[in-house]
């Protein structure tokens, strides 16, 4: 099915289960301890031996000598797959520093062999056995010194564009604002480690695996491995989070399928957490200058935004310009975008690739402006929202777009009124406290994706989609979605994702997953409707299913006597969309309390007013917003890779030096969605929320510690060492 | 492990080549001892009796093995999670003899005898533990992976609580300790959620406090 | 994780006695410190020997009216203890403020007096630490060093002991019992049990091989009001940027001892005679040797910082 026109008034418009908050169906599996992750599937294969990845204890250079004696000789040592006798692994389009890249290193951690063993303490013993010599090479590491000969990225519009004169327009500028900030390298750090169980059959491959885009893996694979991609099946049905960082095949699964073929047994390999944070991807470290220029009444003429990050691909990186575009008026414009080659692990997307650290940056010169204007940064914000255009991309068509809404019953719910606007004046004995506000804006791309529906002679329905759920909610929309189309109740649909065998969707990425799989889903679901109207005899695009019945006119019939039918579609998205913007809005609300003695910061209330189309569920979508938020107040306040400039590689990698949020710093959090539709979108008039979420509460936060402070710190995160000799005086 | 001379190392600290930007490999590592030594008694298995959710088992195992990869590995009760296995994350958490630990950091023969419970011994999919249903209601949970070690944890706090045991948020460290939300945020930090479900956790939490 | 062989000993001595004359042995109580690192092979014990079985963990009241606490008493206990929580709060504040719940269950009285530093190039065995291998170099003092230490530090190693309840010890001048292999008993002062290390950072504390740690005790309760303040980049669950453990009595008299600062809690009697002279001057005299590194010089400023909030919050 092609959705090539706006949607007109359809059966969602009328649902009964779509867009009512619905408990998780995979949720008693998941709060019992009974849903398998990938290392946990002890049935797929029996004998599985225990793999242990080896990284290169260097940063860039080449193996000299790797001595495997003494660990071949430890005991319960099956197997050892070495840089060093072992040819690299080919590339592929989702990778670029090899996954196994034979003698020579291109990053730290990097695998150099892996060690199956009987057990897994007998695989990690041997592996620490092996003595490895290197040649150093050189590398840069530094950003900041990269970063001035830096070539734009390419001469996409995204990368680079310049309408009217932005030099000119900023010059004359009654009120500017011209400031640099800096956001660190951060690490995706997923509770489930990269986990596989590969095993081999003649020359099938299977991989029980974690991963959010079962397809682009499987095509990997194949290119990594040399392999056909019929010979290679990749099963993933519970994944324990990635926010990007299981996009695409990592050394896990490419080390236990050469472990598993050199023992000739099942393989499997968890990831031990200290190698993930170098061994894999994390998102890229940005230097941003951002230069905006207004009228006295907070009209902006000028707005240029300039971004510089670094990647071992020398391209890519993180395009930290892509919500300005679209986010703000202003006749003269500049974006550029810049990248650096380093020789660090390499970057690619974590959750809101670009607009994370974007947000972080322009929504708080955004706050700057306003206080030099002496006007309320909500106010502000408004008079520069554009209906019924985007700003920085004048062809484009608005699809549905509500930023002002979000923005103004936000501040009404967060009684943003009682803000004292003077930075730095509200104290309650040792607590400077403020608010902050920023607005948020995130793409709502769309990707072709399908499914299969089963119906049974008993009328249960069975949907399967190699689609992914990341934590995301997948299978509990996609359930609802089956179920209103096919007029059944939720319990008569059981969901099975994540597996190569399955119908190609869209996958997990982008905050493209839940509105193209649901439509991919409803596309087969329409297919299978259809066939039960073939095989009873009435026309299904005019019957209405409700109650495991179709109804048309005066007629009726059970659909279950139409027996057991299998229906495969898939959901494609017509030309007409690129004609549109299709994006997500938030307003995004934080309150901050600090300590005036030691510049602890406490977030202790957040809000997100999202506008994203129809929320298929609300319950798991708030919680993907407010999960998005507390990434967002990581990001704002305590993570950061600290990148060693000399040996090139990021120091703190575990849980205990990388700083997630913990419970304490998380706040009681408010979520509200405003009721939209966007028809653009798909048939479901629904947008995806993952990334929205995380698009702008970091610089919220930000804002709300200048508002109780009066110090602005550009260099995130803003962690207390960065202000604390500007605090208050002690007596 | 790296072995290489190629950094230069003083004292002081490190001297990183003569190019600001070279990388640095490291000195070579020479093994105290070789592993070899030890002979067969070393990889002896031992003998280990413990009670997992009620069921008595009596194992032989390598004797580095954590109370975690036993659940995992060879009882094959994988609800308890292996997120970091270095005690910083708490996905491992369960209960031993009444009290939450974290599995990851303890070895299967400090055990001898004691009482295990994990995720899968509180409640079954068909007959959940209330702390399970009210995290199925308030969603507080996504990808799922360190909600066991959640739940194990939020039934523990709640029976510390009773117990009177202090924390640091607890600002009457002699008076009788109350459930606010601030005591179960603090003392459920052990357990990181990085898809960030702590507000919807919380809320679950104090669904079941109440009784 | 190298292999080990593994006993429960039946009486502290022969504990220290097993420890004594087995090459490679260590003691295991909690194991939450001691597993972590055999994991990364930065300890690699041939023999553990569990002490959980001694006896060792009760909370006893001494003659003159203090606490003996066993060396296998968890975390949890100590500071959940009435005694502890009535008359020695900066304890109880010292250990919550420490690691998560779980750790606290497990981890033991002796075992977190010895817990080892969170140097991001000890806990990484491809990079150069003196501490894990003498002679090595080390790669912290150019590199990464914002969490450690600020003084009593080397040009060998700066590296904190970065624990909280002895920090808490220190500021009541706890005494360390322990027992030898010869089965000869001795008290070391916790000022003393820490080693600041020179040249010699692989050698930590004052215990004789084998010596093992059977009590801790703490003298006749001080009295006053008692703080603990520690600061981190996150709420909970992170190791101090700086802590503050503080008994004051109401004449403003009183003591203070630092945290994450230094390869042992960090007290000078001479300091804590400022402490009516404010926090500046306590904090000019107990850092004046302090050699900072650029990242983690806040760390003065911020235990100065620390500390008036303390005394304002006492004051007020």
């Amino acid at each position: 099915m092609e959705f090539n026109a706006p949607a007109g008034e359809n059966l969602f418009d009328r649902a009964k289960i779509v867009g009512k908050s619905t408990p998780r169906i995979d949720g008693p599996l998941k709060v019992s301890g009974r849903a398998p992750y990938a290392a946990e599937r002890h049935d797929v294969a029996a004998n599985q031996a225990y793999g242990w990845i080896v990284g290169a204890g260097i940063a860039k250079g080449r193996i000299r000598a790797m001595d495997l004696d003494e660990a071949r000789r430890a005991p319960g040592v099956i197997a050892i797959v070495a840089a060093t006798e072992h040819e690299p692994v080919a590339s592929s389009d989702f990778n670029y520093a090899p996954l196994f890249g034979g003698r020579e290193v291109s990053h730290y951690h990097q695998a150099i062999a892996v060690v199956v063993a009987e057990t897994f303490e007998q695989a990690r013993a041997a592996a620490g056995l092996i003595r490895t010599s290197y040649t150093n090479g050189e590398g840069t590491f530094d950003l900041k010194k990269a970063a001035p000969g830096a070539p734009l990225a390419s001469d996409r519009p995204s990368d680079s564009a310049k309408i009217g004169d932005f030099d000119a327009a900023f010059a004359a500028a009654p009120v500017k604002v011209d400031e640099r900030y800096t956001t660190p390298d951060e690490a995706h750090a997923m509770m489930e480690p990269f986990a596989t169980i590969a095993a081999w059959d003649g020359p099938k491959l299977t991989v029980w695996t974690s991963n959010q885009m079962i397809e682009w893996s499987r095509q990997a694979l194949a290119s990594i491995l040399k392999m056909d991609a019929d010979n290679i099946r990749v099963d993933s049905p519970y994944i324990g989070g990635g926010f990007g960082g299981k996009l695409f095949v990592r050394s896990d699964a490419v080390m236990a399928a050469l472990g598993a073929k050199a023992a000739k047994r099942p393989v499997k390999i968890a990831m031990q957490r200290p190698l993930m944070f170098n061994n894999a991807t994390h998102r890229h470290a940005t230097m941003q200058r951002l230069r905006i220029g207004a009228e006295r009444d907070g009209r902006i003429v000028a707005i240029g935004h300039e971004n510089w990050s670094g990647n071992i691909t020398g391209e890519a990186g993180e395009n930290a310009t892509l919500q300005t575009p679209k986010l703000y008026s202003g006749a003269n414009r500049l974006i550029a975008n810049h990248i650096a080659q380093l020789d660090l692990p390499e970057g690619n997307a974590m959750r809101a690739p670009g607009e994370l650290p974007g947000h972080l940056a322009l929504e708080v010169a955004m706050d700057e402006l306003a206080e030099k204007l002496g006007m309320d940064p909500v106010e502000l914000r408004i008079v520069n929202d554009t209906q019924g255009m985007v700003p920085g991309e004048p062809d484009t068509k608005l699809s549905d777009r509500n930023l002002t809404r979000c923005l103004r019953e936000g501040a009404d719910m967060f009684g943003w009124s009682k803000r004292e606007a003077r930075p730095g004046r509200s104290r309650k004995g040792r607590w400077l406290t403020g608010m902050g506000v920023a607005a948020g804006y995130r793409a709502a791309p769309t990707m072709k994706s399908g499914a299969r529906v089963r119906m049974t002679d008993r009328g249960q329905l069975v949907v399967e989609t190699d689609m992914t759920d990341i934590g995301t909610g997948t299978y509990t929309i996609l359930a609802q979605t089956a179920a209103e189309t096919m007029g059944l109740p939720l319990d008569a649909v059981r969901v099975e994702l994540g597996d190569s065998s399955f119908p190609v969707s869209a996958g997990s990425g982008g905050q493209w997953g839940a509105a193209s799989s649901t439509a991919g889903v409803y596309a087969a679901c329409v297919a299978l409707r259809r066939m039960i109207g073939e095989k009873l005899g009435f026309d299904a695009d005019a019957a209405t299913f409700d109650g495991g019945r179709a109804t048309l006119g005066v007629e009726s019939w059970s659909i279950r006597d139409a027996g057991a039918l299998t229906a495969e579609d898939s959901m494609t998205f017509g030309e007409f969309k690129k004609d549109y913007d299709v994006g997500t809005y938030a307003g995004h609300f934080a309150e901050v309390k600090v300590d005036a003695y030691t510049g602890e910061t406490y977030i202790t209330r957040m809000l997100a007013v999202c506008d994203a189309g129809r929320i298929l569920n609300p319950l798991s979508a708030r919680s993907q917003v407010i999960g998005g938020m507390v990434m967002a107040a990581g990001a704002a306040l305590t993570e950061d890779l600290h990148v060693d400039k000399r040996f090139g590689f990021f120091a703190n990698h575990d849980l205990a030096g990388y700083e997630v949020p913990v419970h304490a710093d998380i706040p009681h959090q408010e979520c509200v969605f405003l009721d939209t539709l966007d028809p653009v979108s798909t048939p479901l008039k629904a947008k995806g929320v993952g990334e929205l979420g995380i698009c702008g509460p970091g610089a919220a936060v930000a804002n709300a510690i200048y508002n109780a402070t009066g110090i602005r710190v550009r260099d995130y995160p803003l962690t207390l060492d960065k202000y604390l000799d500007r605090l208050p005086a002690i007596a | 492990m790296a072995e290489d001379g190629f950094m230069k190392v003083s004292r002081r600290g490190v001297l990183a080549g003569g190019v600001a930007s070279a990388a640095v490999g490291q000195a070579s590592i020479l093994r105290a001892q070789d592993s070899s030594t030890g002979g067969a008694a070393k990889q002896a298995k031992v003998p280990v009796r413990l009670t997992v959710n009620g069921t008595p088992q009596e194992l032989e195992l390598d004797s580095r093995t954590t109370l975690l990869d036993t659940l995992r590995e060879h009882l094959k009760l994988t609800g308890s999670k292996k997120g970091c296995d270095h005690g910083q994350c708490g996905a491992c958490t369960v209960m031993v003899n009444g009290t939450r630990i974290n599995s990851c950091l303890s070895l299967a023969v400090q055990h001898q005898g004691d009482e295990i419970t994990t995720i899968e011994g509180l409640g079954s999919p068909e007959d959940l533990h209330p702390m399970q249903a009210a995290f199925v209601e308030h969603d507080g949970y996504q990808c799922g992976y360190c909600t066991p070690g959640q739940i194990c944890s939020a039934v523990a706090v709640l029976e510390e609580i009773r117990n009177g045991i202090p924390s640091h948020v607890t600002e009457d460290l002699t008076g009788r300790m109350r459930a606010t939300e601030m005591e179960m945020r603090e003392r459920m930090s052990g357990n990181i959620c990085r898809c960030g479900a702590y507000s919807n956790i919380a809320e679950a939490m104090a669904q079941v406090a109440k009784g | 994780m190298r292999s080990f062989t593994y006993e429960r000993a039946a009486s502290p001595a022969e504990a220290a006695r097993a420890v004594a004359t087995t090459q490679g042995a260590k003691f295991i109580a909690g194991g939450t410190n001691l597993i972590d690192l055999m994991k990364l092979e930065i300890e690699t014990p041939t023999h553990l020997v569990d002490v959980q079985d001694l006896g060792l963990d009760r909370v006893e009241e001494t003659e003159e009216g203090g606490l003996r606490i066993g060396t296998f008493v968890s975390n949890t206990a100590l500071s959940a203890h009435p005694r502890v929580r009535e008359d020695y709060a900066v304890l109880t504040r010292a250990i919550q403020a420490g690691a998560s719940g779980q750790l606290r269950n497990k981890a033991s009285t002796g075992g977190n007096l010895l817990q080892r530093t969170r140097c991001a190039y000890f806990y990484d065995t491809n990079m150069p630490c003196n501490k894990r291998k003498p002679g090595d170099g080390c790669a912290a003092i150019d590199g990464f060093s914002r969490q450690l230490g600020v003084i009593g530090t080397s040009d060998s190693c700066i590296a904190t002991y970065p624990g909280d309840m002895a920090v808490a010890m220190r500021a009541l001048d706890a005494v360390v019992e322990t027992v030898k292999p010869d089965g000869t008993a001795r008290a070391i002062p916790v000022a003393d049990f820490h080693r600041l290390w020179g040249d010699t950072p692989h050698i930590e504390t004052a215990l004789e091989p084998g010596e093992m740690i059977t009590h801790v005790r703490l003298p006749t309760p001080l009295g006053g009001q008692h703080f603990y303040h520690k600061v981190r980049d996150r709420r909970s669950y992170a190791y101090a940027l700086v802590s503050v453990a503080a008994v004051i009595q109401s004449d403003g008299t009183g003591r203070v001892a630092f945290g994450g600062v230094a390869p042992k809690p960090w007290r000078s009697e001479a300091a804590d005679a400022q402490l009516p002279n404010g926090a500046a001057a306590v904090v000019r005299t107990a850092f004046a040797d302090a050699r900072p590194t650029e990242q983690n010089a806040f760390k003065i400023p911020l235990a100065e910082r620390t500390l008036a909030g303390i005394l304002a919050e006492m004051r007020s």
